[in-house]
């Protein structure tokens, strides 16, 4: 590979980098910029040294392109890694206040690097690279553009670096979930571009006549992305050499806006992209087909129709309009049918075979990751009723409900997809070892209950403390009261996290002694059937 | 076009399209005869690697 345009490319890109860098109006700008060239001159060095100008091997225009998925599904592994530290740190940050180093590592700092690290950090490489895995065997076609992958794949690495950095630095528009500032959220504009046109270049050139299921969620996930992506982030700069915008919206608007695109995040890049995850990766590790593929497609267009208008009921009681309240709860609400569909649909998947629990513990993974899916959207619903709400908004009941589905379900359903890619990916027969994906398996449960539980609790006596009035009409508890009561819980939720971070370590070692080659010699799995073995030969002359 | 402009539209010939729209996609979804074409749908992540 020469890389030719793509040295002067990135060359070009930091050179703008080093000027951004020198007439930068604001001290975070500068710095960040000096970041990407960095970031830029190290990727150019890179490709630098493994240009080599002899004749590459000519690709077969059937053979699928592996290459950005391998690397994909070891960013996924890394990141996973950092987004749950910072998480365990966080949860320590807020039971041990002493832990808050300022001014890079504060807590308003780090909690958005925990939240963009394991959304779109671990979440996104896994949406990633499964659905490039994804839509070239179920259009039996190899990725479109040529290159177009590796620039989705870096270019994606380079938004999350910047989004991190950035928010290390001090930068942030402060819209939860979206906090990049302008420039970096115009790069993720290109990049996002540049995957959909991969990922439909790539359904447009099938091969097999039907766009299997998981294709549509997949494909609706991106488009609601970039749709969401680009309304949330309307906003004027106040320089276009400095880190700092305005939102186009403002007041109410603004925040409607924002739960708009927030809980859209949560529909279609935690639900519905997980979701073509499950539906491609659940009926190949059973070896069975979806449970219904009918009642797939009506999980399909019953989820992308009610979730869009849900938003509206993280803003109850706020000055939103009631009718526009009562909308979001009543969407709320009849998403429990779809969400419901599905993971019967997910489950069912297994009948007949459901012996596979005992033996194989990806399935395990990927049963309890459909088990969550039901309770966080079962939870969900019920938490948007107003009532409830009254008692649970602004508590760790909330927290807790965000975990169970995105440890539970978007964890569990990438952990399994990614146990079940890479020894394909890389032509291993099997795992290192499937007795740590049992350790895993049972880490990351354990981690998850622990986590889930403290988090009731605290969030449940929370909203009591807070609402509790004396026969005279005065607050019971003072705020620092309550801060005080939680702190047992705050301890809880950290072991918790800690352990569900030690199932994912576990994890990352295990994939990369499958991607280095090695298999751990041991017993097969408690339950299995012995595999058959070939009668004596002394045993044959009698037949 | 004004905010209530839209509004009269999106609670009226918008709502009504979205909600048949919604209804057409299920009615093929579950059509007479769709079980077989779903049934083979449903085997082709199985059909390769």
């Amino acid at each position: 590979m020469k890389f030719g345009t793509q040295i002067v490319a990135l060359g070009l890109f930091a050179f703008v980098a080093l000027v951004a860098a020198g007439f930068g109006v604001d001290e975070p700008f500068r710095q960040h910029m000096w970041v990407l060239l960095i970031v830029l001159l190290g990727f150019l060095g890179i490709l630098l040294r493994n240009t080599s100008f002899a004749a590459t091997a000519p690709i077969h225009p059937s053979a699928y392109m592996d290459g950005p998925i391998r690397y994909g599904a070891i960013a996924t592994m890394f990141w996973g890694v950092v987004g749950m530290l910072v998480g365990v740190v966080i949860a320590l940050q807020l039971a041990y206040p002493d832990l808050n180093i300022e001014p890079w590592f504060n807590f308003g700092r780090l909690r958005p690097l925990h939240t963009s690290g394991v959304v779109f950090a671990f979440g996104g490489n896994a949406l990633l690279c499964t659905s490039l895995y994804v839509v070239q065997r179920t259009c039996r076609a190899r990725l479109f553009g040529g290159d177009l992958a590796w620039f989705v794949f870096w270019g994606y690495q380079l938004f999350i670096v910047m989004a991190a950095t950035g928010y290390l630095l001090g930068i942030t528009e402060s819209r939860e979930y979206a906090e990049p500032e302008w420039y970096v959220d115009l790069w993720l504009t290109i990049v996002w571009v540049a995957y959909l046109i991969l990922f439909l270049g790539t359904i447009l050139k099938r091969k097999e006549p039907h766009i299997y299921v998981a294709n549509w969620f997949y494909l609706s996930f991106i488009v609601t992305i970039a749709m969401l992506h680009l309304i949330n982030n309307l906003s004027m700069p106040v320089s276009f050499l400095g880190s700092k915008s305005y939102s186009a919206f403002s007041g109410v608007q603004d925040a409607l806006t924002q739960w708009w695109y927030g809980h859209n995040a949560v529909g279609f890049f935690l639900t519905a992209g997980f979701l073509g995850m499950m539906y491609y990766f659940v009926p190949k590790q059973a070896n069975r087909p979806v449970y219904s593929y009918r009642l797939s497609i009506v999980h399909f267009w019953a989820l992308i129709f009610l979730y869009i208008w849900a938003g509206p009921h993280h803003l109850h009681y706020t000055a939103l309009p009631d009718w526009a309240q009562t909308l979001g709860m009543a969407f709320s609400i009849m998403l429990w049918m779809p969400s419901w569909g599905g993971m019967i649909n997910g489950l069912m998947t297994l009948s007949g075979a459901w012996d596979k629990l005992r033996t194989d513990p990806i399935i395990r993974m990927m049963v309890m990751a459909i088990a969550f899916y039901g309770m966080s959207t079962f939870e969900g619903p019920m938490m948007s009723i107003k009532a409830v709400n009254s008692l649970s908004h602004y508590t760790d009941w909330t927290i807790g409900h965000v975990h169970s589905g995105a440890l539970g379900w978007v964890g569990m359903i990438s952990f399994g997809a990614i146990y079940f890619m890479v020894p394909k990916l890389w032509n291993r027969e099997r795992l290192y070892s499937l007795r740590l994906v049992t350790w895993h398996f049972w880490l990351a449960t354990l981690g998850i209950v622990v986590y889930a539980a403290a988090m009731w609790v605290s969030g449940i006596m929370q909203g009591l403390m807070w609402r509790e009035y004396d026969e005279q009409g005065f607050l019971v508890y003072s705020f620092a009261e309550t801060v005080a009561a939680v702190h047992p819980y705050y301890v809880m939720r950290a072991i918790g996290g800690a352990m569900y971070l030690s199932g994912t370590l576990i994890m990352a070692w295990n994939i990369a002694m499958t991607i280095l080659g090695y298999q751990r010699e041991q017993d097969p799995m408690p339950g299995s059937v012995p595999a058959l073995r070939r009668a004596r030969s002394g045993a044959r002359k009698w037949a | 076009m004004d905010y209530n402009l839209m509004r009269k539209f999106a609670d009226s010939w918008g709502l009504l399209a979205m909600a048949l729209f919604f209804i057409g996609c299920i009615a093929f979804a579950l059509r007479p005869g769709s079980r077989r074409q779903a049934d083979e749908a449903a085997r082709i992540p199985l059909k390769d690697d």
